[in-house]
């Protein structure tokens, strides 16, 4: 029995790893045909039920990025990241309907006022570390919540915003009937995936790796370690509150009960189950946990126990998360990078350089 | 004027001076070793030196600089990096980066640079991953760039640490118990090296329990005991010398 399972396992990891060469050897017709994909989307899905989850997935896969630069890159636990996204939202929200401000204005103001918000939670909070950052950053959602709450005269409280405007381009209106809703998260998943992108593969994500990997060996590398960590949080924030203004725009009505606690975890989840410190994991975790209660569903009230016992086993058999831990594949060199120059040399270059760049 | 004078610094924690009053000298080009039995205050010292504990009392004066009270990372600026006697490489993360980590200080390119991806941001990441070739080319450790830090072998995670304090372009280089854990012919090839980078024109302060190694590198060898400093001089005349034997050994009645 126990052969046949392990016979079995290794023909799904050689047809993995078969797939995996030929997507090696395949990239541009990948990449030409996800981008096809992607564009039909719409034409293939068969009922804008599946659209809006679609778009849903989408929506939080901008958060699990958001959350991911701060949890998975550079390790700090955050259990306020749905403050954020509320921030996001009830900005965008009340700035469209009070002062009829157009969508493409309001969605950079909120994410720069979620920006602040992270800015003013990171600064004091992020010398504390591990279990008391995440207990500060729940603090704070808290917090946040009581405010939607309770300033009734600025956000509605409990009844919260409602009849919240569509995004318009030249009085265009965007729907999920036109499929304009959906071609703008993809466009505002781009935006966010090659930023996050930009940000790991340069100094700045190797500095927020060596202070996720070891904070003290970091400093001693000359990295400014709570800079890097509020920058962090700060860019984190302000990409949550970029998803929570569409959001408000998406559903057209917020209360405070859609950004609690349970946000949050679903973030963190979702970063945890794609693999903490990669990208293409928030897609496919975002993926899995979104549409998980979807698909479901059949099973009525039992889905959410299924939905635990399946996270649990998860944790328990790969806790790097799908797309976490070591690759196989080799280090991407910037190109122009020589493997191979004369070893003679280099080796007498070493002071050589050092008195050159001493002074920089 | 010496390269890197220390003097009179102390370290007090509570009631315990886990270094008191030390002086020394570190001219350029040398190599100091600094022993002394467990617990003497070494690593403390280390940990002054790189601005990890403040001083209690004493100035550490780096190049005509005081460097004492400044922070950790402004002393890696100014060219003092470390090793660490417990090795602390990012474990996660490939030989590669490790090294381009080390580089971090003297990458200069800003945030927009890096969204825009501007030529600017392209030319350095090349000169900067060349450079890390180099360097782990320099110690040996070319064919393990695409590996995984934590993968190595113990002997090579030693070297990788040296090679990340190579790269923040330090001038000194502080290494604490870089043989420890090694086997003969690994300490044997790390002598080597060092002796290598000495003649590059590093200077090198070195905390170093192998005996061996101590007396075949050392231009000087300073001795440490309760936090104090006990001796120093010439590694033959530290070898014969009555209070470190004692110091060692104990006192013979």
């Amino acid at each position: 029995m126990a052969k046949k399972l392990a016979l079995k396992n290794n023909t799904i990891v050689d047809w993995i790893s078969k797939l995996r060469n030929y997507y090696y050897a395949h990239k541009k017709v990948f990449f030409i045909a996800l981008a096809v994909l992607i564009v039909l989307t719409p034409y293939i899905s068969p009922s804008q039920y599946i659209l809006r989850i679609i778009i849903m997935v989408g929506i939080y896969t901008i958060l699990a990025l958001a959350l991911g630069l701060v949890t998975g890159y550079t390790g700090q636990v955050s259990l306020g990241h749905a403050s954020f996204y509320a921030i996001g939202a009830y900005t965008s929200a009340l700035l469209s309907t009070h002062f009829g401000l157009n969508f493409f204005i309001t969605v950079p103001i909120s994410a720069i006022v979620a920006a602040i918000g992270g800015l003013l939670l990171g600064l004091p909070t992020l010398r504390l570390s591990g279990t008391y950052l995440a207990i500060a950053t729940l603090g704070f959602c808290e917090v946040v919540r009581m405010i939607l709450l309770n300033w009734q005269s600025v956000t509605n409280g409990p009844l919260g915003v409602s009849k919240i405007p569509r995004p318009s381009i030249f009085g265009y209106e965007l729907t999920l009937a036109n499929n304009g809703l959906y071609y703008l998260m993809i466009v505002l998943l781009i935006l966010t995936t090659a930023c996050m992108i930009a940000i790991v593969r340069s100094k700045m994500g190797r500095a927020l790796k060596a202070i996720r990997e070891d904070e003290l060996a970091a400093t001693m590398m000359g990295i400014k370690t709570t800079y890097y960590k509020v920058l962090a949080f700060v860019i984190s924030a302000f990409f949550s509150g970029l998803a929570g203004a569409f959001y408000a725009h998406l559903i057209r009505y917020i209360d405070p009960n859609t950004f609690v606690f349970d946000t949050s975890i679903m973030i963190l989840s979702i970063v945890i189950l794609g693999g903490m410190g990669t990208i293409n994991g928030m897609f496919l975790g975002s993926a899995l946990l979104v549409s998980f209660p979807e698909v479901l569903r059949f099973l009525q009230e039992y889905r959410f126990v299924v939905y635990g016992i399946v996270l649990v086993m998860m944790m328990r058999f790969r806790p790097q998360g799908i797309m976490g831990g070591q690759k196989k594949s080799n280090y991407q060199f910037p190109s122009g990078t020589i493997m191979n120059r004369n070893t003679t040399q280099t080796k007498f270059s070493l002071s050589q350089e050092n008195s050159v760049e001493g002074g920089v | 004027m010496a390269f890197l004078e220390v003097k009179g610094v102390s370290k007090h924690f509570g009631g315990l001076a886990a270094v008191d009053k030390v002086s020394l000298e570190v001219n350029q080009g040398e190599i100091i070793s600094v022993i002394g039995p467990n617990g003497a205050g070494k690593t403390t010292l280390f940990n002054m030196l790189t601005g990890a504990h403040a001083l209690t009392e004493g100035e550490i004066i780096f190049d005509g600089e005081p460097i004492h009270n400044h922070t950790p990372q402004e002393i890696v600026e100014k060219g003092l990096a470390r090793t660490f006697q417990n090795i602390r490489l990012f474990p996660e993360l490939r030989v590669i980066e490790n090294v381009l980590i080390g580089m971090h200080i003297h990458t200069q390119y800003s945030f927009l640079d890096i969204l825009f991806r501007t030529k600017k941001f392209r030319k350095i990441e090349v000169e900067k991953h060349q450079r890390a070739i180099d360097i782990l080319d320099s110690i040996g450790l070319k064919q393990q760039v695409h590996n995984y830090a934590v993968n190595l072998p113990y002997g090579d995670q030693r070297r990788l640490e040296i090679a990340r304090a190579i790269s923040t372009n330090a001038k000194i280089l502080l290494l604490d118990e870089p043989a420890a854990g090694m086997n003969p012919q690994e300490s044997e090839e790390l002598l080597e090296f060092i002796k290598e980078l000495r003649d590059q024109g590093y200077t090198i302060i070195l905390i170093e329990h192998d005996m061996n190694v101590v007396m075949n590198i050392s231009d000087r060898i300073v001795v440490i005991d309760y936090g104090k400093k006990i001796a120093e001089g010439l590694p033959e005349d530290i070898a014969t010398n009555k209070r470190v034997i004692e110091a060692y050994l104990g006192r013979s009645e």
